[in-house]
């Protein structure tokens, strides 16, 4: 049973972790525009109206509980200083009072309302998604993004959002070295939107509960499978702004970043055509016969963008991952058999469903694992047994 | 000199011709304790265990969360560190830490001889054993420990191994042990009151710990039904929270925050019942505002069941869901302010000394408000909508659960520790406890405001570059913190259960009040057999 740990000298990363950040290693890191600054201390401005308000929002709730934090505890701590026994201090004798306990009472209550009605307007805008001139569902899978174009400019547009593989790697490696600025949050194709423009998400999710947030936008959604919930942005610079999943999706939660990128209404034309021809460009038909080494740098294309986060790029995994390396079920004869956990996923979605893949990927990668590592099959799949599969 | 106590301790009870059993000796004393002094002990023991175990499993995760990348452990495992640190915490660390302190202080301070039921009472404490022993030993089942984070939100946890199940019966038992101890403690001060102490004479740590029970008694069963349909989705076909069968994945979220919060309470309340009796004792004067304290309380325990979706305000709900919780939830702000008036007003005026117990209590007053504002900013919604599941949250519920109820638990050990155990801990030695737990403790955690406010999300085992340097520091201060309780086991713990130390007089203190001080120190094993008799104010005990 494949051990959990990193590795086995985990008290050897331990000194080499500490010895790297006392050796001064900086990793020479910036900001990044649109994403955290380096030790930035407050929320983001944004470049929504949405987000200026939260933040001026809450710069006022910390000034207010600020002043009332320095209040009472000066009172506190002038007490500590006076009125000590070492000073000579007497006790006083009271212990009671009704007007007091009133008036202290009153006064907390005047003063949330007052807090409670800036925060109302904002929150009843934020609600406010009607109208909208773009309009994006949102899919959260386990562990990536879709975004389908529903309404609007680009409609019919549909893709998935992945975390790029080398920062994957990165990570599992220890994040040494020249990392760049925007690790973990760069992705392979990013949402696209105009800037000026009510951009409408509907979001829901394909297995279990993520949520979409972008602090730049002041947005945050929950994802929830089978059903849809939704929010607005209104973005007002162009720019590219990041944002992470928000909430436990399993064990690459920290791994399904969103990137959005935000175009003039020109340049999201422009975009959306190209798109277009793409998609159309991709279409592939399902009734082809490929050849093996055409379908196999396919299949190694596919299986780095999404199985080699889990599976490792030796086919080997890691822990409960099983290897696909050796594996019987990929050696097998009978393609039903990795081509049903392929599709409909294994072990309660620890290994999730791939459905959403096209038939020639998953035909492209299941005969790249049949032929590779120490596997020699020398076995095809044809993309027309995937959709037999996808029938029954 | 009053004739009610029992000066022989537990050794000799050869005059006593009321009771004619033997004092148990070895483990059976333990085993089969009904005694409410050794109960509280086994609870309190019990506790601290707990707290280094969850405490090994959060220097695990800022271990690994010193620098970018991953250096000690797979994602998956970091998740289950995050889970069972939650878990282990709450359930096994600070809840029955409390019910460690009712079970000492609650008859001693009402004059009563015992709990009401003994006997439920040692069942209720050995119940934690096997459900500690599955819940840790969850690591060691296939797959490891559950990793859907403490509040195992569904339908990540139905994605969950076996341990989950090993983890859901884990707290179904403790919480029969919580729902058991409740019922016990209401009994008990309902009905075992010397004649004399009405509520309104009774301490504050007895009054908080009364509304405390009831609040376990209504809500417990709440996550036990939350966990059970869990349960029964996950092997029995059912679908309250898998949509594909019907289900609401946010129901679950209600049933559980309908308990959490309350919950969240219950881990709070009797630690302001003890730091309304540390800090009379060391101003030298009696607590202001008495029955507002009481008022306030019973508030902020009724408001508790009306809150819950605050945490929950990404979920989707209308907005007018959203507006009524924000309301509900500021509202619980006035209360709990309400509150640090009246310790503030309590030491105003007074003549006061700052031993350690009182250094923890004024402690308290100062990190846990600052906890509290952080939580009045998590309550507006449009705020939170940019702070829901950051760091920020995590910074908030540490600042309330380690500065508040652990300071708390800290200052009412050193308070009542002589009464324990008959000897004196060294001054010095709990200073140095206090601070150096106090500034660990914050290099630790304000770092966690910033990078929540950065927007870095929790229970992520890496992160991206620009959150760095304050992860380091948060690690650093961790380890100090860590430290400094090792530190508090072996040099003020320890030497005072093996006895060692100053004897400790009757009442250490020379303001305290209380029926706890009318008996000696170390306390006998049994006290109050009779029911004392007391002067007209309930604090002492005459003729």
């Amino acid at each position: 049973m494949k051990s959990n740990w990193r590795n086995k000298y985990k008290p050897a990363n331990l000194l080499l972790a500490a010895g790297a950040a006392f050796s001064g290693a900086a990793h020479a890191v910036n900001d990044l525009p649109g994403g955290p600054a380096v030790r930035q201390l407050n929320l983001p401005v944004g470049v929504t109206r949405i987000a200026e308000e939260q933040y001026f929002l809450h710069w006022a709730l910390m000034i207010l509980c600020t002043v009332i934090f320095v209040g009472v505890f000066s009172v506190m701590f002038y007490s500590i200083w006076k009125h000590r026994k070492s000073v000579g201090h007497k006790a006083a004798n009271f212990h009671e009072s009704v007007v007091v306990e009133v008036v202290w009472t009153v006064i907390p209550f005047i003063i949330v309302i007052l807090m409670a009605l800036p925060a109302t307007k904002i929150l009843v805008a934020q609600k406010d998604t009607t109208n909208a001139d773009l309009t994006i569902k949102v899919t959260g899978y386990q562990w990536k993004w879709g975004y389908d174009y529903i309404n609007g400019e680009g409609e019919g547009l549909a893709f998935i959002s992945t975390l790029d593989s080398s920062h994957r790697a990165m990570s599992d490696a220890g994040a040494k070295g020249d990392i760049p600025n925007d690790y973990l949050l760069k992705v392979d194709n990013p949402l696209v939107v105009p800037e000026k423009q009510k951009i409408r998400i509907i979001t829901t999710a394909n297995d279990v509960i993520h949520a979409f947030a972008v602090p730049q936008f002041g947005i945050k959604q929950d994802a929830i499978p089978g059903f849809v919930r939704d929010t607005w942005f209104r973005a007002e610079r162009t720019g590219d702004f990041y944002g992470q999943c928000q909430e436990l999706c399993g064990k690459e939660h920290a791994y399904m970043p969103i990137h959005v990128k935000v175009v003039s209404a020109e340049d999201y034309t422009a975009w959306v055509d190209v798109k277009r021809k793409e998609a159309a460009a991709k279409q592939d038909d399902p009734n082809k016969v490929w050849q093996l080494p055409d379908l196999l740098a396919r299949g190694e294309r596919v299986y780095a963008a999404n199985c080699a986060a889990c599976h490792q790029a030796n086919g080997k995994g890691a822990g409960p991952i099983k290897p696909l390396d050796g594996s019987a079920v990929v050696l097998d004869n009978d393609h039903s058999k990795q081509l049903h956990i392929l599709l409909n996923g294994q072990n309660n979605g620890a290994m999730p469903a791939w459905r959403q893949l096209s038939d020639t990927d998953l035909a492209a990668v299941a005969t790249y694992t049949k032929n590779s590592w120490s596997n020699k099959t020398g076995q095809i799949i044809q993309p027309a047994e995937v959709v037999a599969e996808r029938g029954k | 000199m009053s004739a009610v106590l029992d000066p022989h301790g537990h050794a000799g009870h050869a005059h006593d011709d009321h009771h004619d059993h033997h004092a148990p000796t070895g483990w059976r004393r333990w085993v089969f304790a009904t005694n409410h002094k050794d109960i509280g002990t086994l609870y309190l023991l019990f506790s601290f265990t707990m707290l280094m175990v969850g405490g090994v499993l959060a220097l695990l995760i800022r271990a690994e969360l010193f620098q970018p990348g991953l250096q000690i452990v797979n994602p998956e495992l970091f998740n289950q560190f995050t889970t069972m640190h939650g878990l282990i915490m709450v359930f096994g660390a600070i809840m029955p830490a409390f019910v460690g302190f009712a079970n000492w202080m609650i008859p001693l301070q009402i004059g009563a001889s015992d709990m009401a039921f003994a006997r439920m009472n040692n069942f209720s404490f050995w119940l934690l054993i096997p459900a500690a022993i599955m819940l840790v030993g969850s690591f060691f089942m296939p797959g490891g420990a559950p990793a859907a984070g403490w509040t195992l939100y569904a339908p990540l946890t139905l994605q969950m191994g076996p341990s989950m199940d090993a983890g859901i019966f884990a707290m179904h038992i403790m919480g029969a042990s919580s729902i058991m101890g409740s019922i016990n403690i209401i009994v008990t001060i309902l009905n075992m009151r010397a004649p004399g102490m009405t509520l309104m004479k009774m301490p504050m740590f007895c009054w908080t710990w009364l509304i405390t029970a009831y609040l376990l008694i209504a809500v417990m069963p709440v996550l036990a039904g939350a966990i059970t349909m869990t349960l029964t989705d996950r092997h029995f076909g059912t679908h309250f929270f898998n949509p594909a069968g019907g289900g609401d994945p946010v129901m679950y979220q209600h049933i559980f925050w309908f308990f959490g919060h309350p919950e969240v309470y219950i881990m709070i309340l009797p630690a302001f019942g003890i730091v309304s009796q540390i800090v009379p004792a060391f101003a030298r004067k009696k607590l202001f505002g008495y029955a507002s304290m009481v008022y306030a309380t019973s508030s902020i325990a009724i408001l508790s069941f009306i809150v819950w979706a605050h945490h929950m305000f990404t979920t989707g709900m209308p907005v007018t869901g959203q507006l009524f919780f924000m309301y509900a939830t500021m509202l619980i702000a006035v209360p709990t302010a309400v509150k640090i008036f009246n310790w503030v007003a309590t030491m105003w005026q007074g003549s006061m000394t700052f031993e350690t117990p009182m250094l923890f209590a004024v402690g308290f007053i100062f990190v846990f408000t600052m906890g509290g504002f952080t939580g009045l900013i998590l309550a507006v919604a449009p705020i939170d909508i940019q702070l829901q599941d950051t760091y920020y949250v995590v910074a908030h519920f540490h600042y309330v659960l380690v500065a508040g109820s652990l300071y708390a638990m800290f200052a009412g050990v050193y308070y009542w520790l002589p009464k324990w155990t008959g000897v004196m801990y060294s001054e010095a030695r709990g200073k140095l406890h206090f601070w150096w737990s106090l500034i660990s403790f914050n290099i630790t955690f304000f770092p966690m405001h910033f990078l929540g406010l950065a927007g870095m999300p929790r229970r992520y085992a890496d992160y991206p570059m620009q959150f760095a340097d304050f992860n380091a520091i948060a690690t650093i201060g961790a380890f100090g913190f860590g430290i400094a309780q090792v530190y508090f086991f072996l040099f003020i713990v320890l030497p005072a259960m093996r006895g060692k130390g100053e004897p400790a007089p009757q009442k250490p203190w020379e303001a305290a009040e209380g029926l706890e001080w009318e008996v000696p120190s170390p306390a006998p094993f049994h006290t109050f057999e009779n029911p004392p008799r007391l002067d007209p104010t309930a604090t002492k005990v005459i003729g």
